[in-house]
């Protein structure tokens, strides 16, 4: 089977430009909207391009788990709404939401960017739960690094609300009291289309990718976390040209954020 | 006394009161309701004597025998292959309208056209809703080759196409792209470079946009002119 599509982005790439002349390691535009919600403790609008992403921060006060007594939690949702795209459903999380809710989520728990510690107040009594909730708006492509990017900013901007006697929270006044941030991990997509790798890719592109990397990358260059997708396998040579390319990308992602 | 309330080419929604007394005539999309007639959809009005009809802005494509469709070969069964149209059912592409050759029991038929291709066809027949037969026998219909798919709003395909074909061959003289626009909608498109191509994409996407507007062939022909690449 020859897929005319495929084919022709094919001889586009060979030709060194992408189907929207953008270069192989080029980003689209990249925005970030601090506090766009008043209802929750930290929120953010990241937008790539035509890809729109929204992600707030609610802090709950609740029990720890019991075999982490001294630590709080955190929770990663993404729900995938039909309004962002033509080809998710309403329904129960598609596998796709699944997926970018926990490739999000290890990047920020295994990237160590909270302090769980800091987040228990009593010792198997209580603490406090970090609930991201992350719904695209437009999907136009690359929805797992504008999830991370809003996920990093929304949490970046996360102040602690009062508490009141009693263990009471009150939502409507804030402590001022930042989230405590230890690291910044950030996700970085690389796919590969026939034998080239090219970095955010558009919803043309996502449908016709052979492999896909996400990695989870942190300020230093480390990475904490990787996720592979696609029908294609990838060599050892492959797999470090992709991360390589990822931790370069990874800086001027990181640079959007501090502005 | 009727009265019309409505001018020429004006844009109207579901439900609006065109006109009033029994003296006007429901067209194409235009509904009686006692003495008034109201439209049934988002289009522009066209009056012609007492007969008022409308030509619809936005809705999904109905197949209809003669159509010019790009299709793609979802299927490949014993003696046909099941094209999907972007209609509710698929269509049937059978051995008979397929080809010319002479095609023996049992070959292979995903020599001719297989899973995943896209053909430029034409609508033979429509039974019923469930039943269509699709042909591959006549001018310029064919297996298309690589290029670029995508989708506009099939009742803005006739605006693409403009008088005559005059808008589509607007386009190709000044990208130097191949297009072909299917009446469902799809459209195929490939081009020497992405740069021309991405100027047609943007000339199709300024038709779909302005397309109950007047004098756009002319709009159209300015936009290419100033966005000319080289």
């Amino acid at each position: 089977m020859v897929d005319v599509v495929k084919e022709h982005m094919l001889s586009i790439l060979k030709k060194g430009k992408r189907s929207d002349a953008r270069g192989f390691e080029d980003f689209r535009e990249i925005k970030i909207e601090y506090n766009i919600s008043k209802s929750a403790e930290g929120s953010a609008k990241v937008s790539i391009g035509d890809t729109e992403v929204i992600a707030g921060v609610k802090l709950e006060l609740t029990e720890p788990f019991p075999d982490t007594p001294d630590e709080g939690g955190i929770m990663i949702n993404v729900e995938l709404r039909p309004m962002s795209s033509p080809d998710f459903e309403l329904g129960p999380p598609s596998h796709e939401a699944i997926e970018l809710s926990r490739v999000v989520d290890r990047a920020i728990r295994e990237g160590h960017a909270l302090d769980f510690k800091k987040l228990c107040l009593k010792k198997g009594e209580s603490c406090w739960m970090v609930i991201i909730d992350i719904y695209p708006v437009n999907d136009a492509g690359n929805l797992f690094d504008a999830a991370g990017l809003a996920a990093m900013a929304a949490l970046q901007e996360t102040k602690f609300p009062k508490i009141e006697e009693n263990n009471v929270v009150n939502y409507k006044e804030s402590s001022g009291k930042k989230l405590p941030l230890k690291a910044m991990p950030l996700c970085c997509t690389v796919v590969k289309i026939g034998d080239y790798f090219i970095v955010d890719p558009d919803n043309e592109e996502e449908k016709e990718v052979d492999a896909k990397l996400v990695v989870g990358i942190l300020e230093d260059g480390n990475l904490c976390s990787m996720q592979k997708t696609g029908e294609m396998g990838l060599d050892a040579n492959e797999l470090e040209k992709m991360v390589d390319l990822a931790i370069k990308k990874t800086k001027e992602l990181r640079k959007v954020l501090s502005k | 006394m009727s009265k019309l309330l409505v001018e020429e080419r004006q844009m109207v929604v579901p439900g609006q009161v065109l006109a009033e007394g029994m003296d006007y005539l429901p067209g194409d999309l235009v509904l009686r309701d006692k003495d008034v007639l109201v439209s049934q959809v988002v289009g522009v009005v066209g009056v012609n004597g007492r007969l008022i009809r409308i030509t619809p802005l936005v809705g999904t494509y109905v197949p209809k025998a003669g159509d010019i469709v790009i299709g793609k070969v979802v299927a490949v069964g014993f003696s046909g292959w099941r094209i999907d149209i972007g209609w509710a059912f698929e269509a049937n592409l059978g051995l008979k309208d397929a080809s010319s050759d002479f095609i023996d029991k049992g070959s292979d038929l995903t020599k001719y056209f297989a899973v995943g291709d896209y053909l430029l066809t034409q609508i033979v027949n429509v039974a019923s809703t469930k039943i269509i037969d699709v042909g591959m026998k006549g001018p310029g219909l064919r297996k298309l080759s690589p290029g670029r798919i995508f989708n506009v709003g099939a009742m803005k395909v006739p605006r693409i196409i403009g008088k005559q074909g005059s808008m589509i061959s607007l386009i190709k003289e000044y990208t130097g792209c191949k297009v072909s626009v299917g009446q469902n909608g799809t459209v195929w498109l490939s081009g020497d470079n992405v740069e021309n191509e991405l100027l047609a994409i943007s000339a199709i996407e300024l038709i779909e946009k302005e397309s109950y507007t007047s004098g756009l062939t002319e709009r159209v022909k300015t936009f290419l002119e100033k966005n000319k690449n080289g």
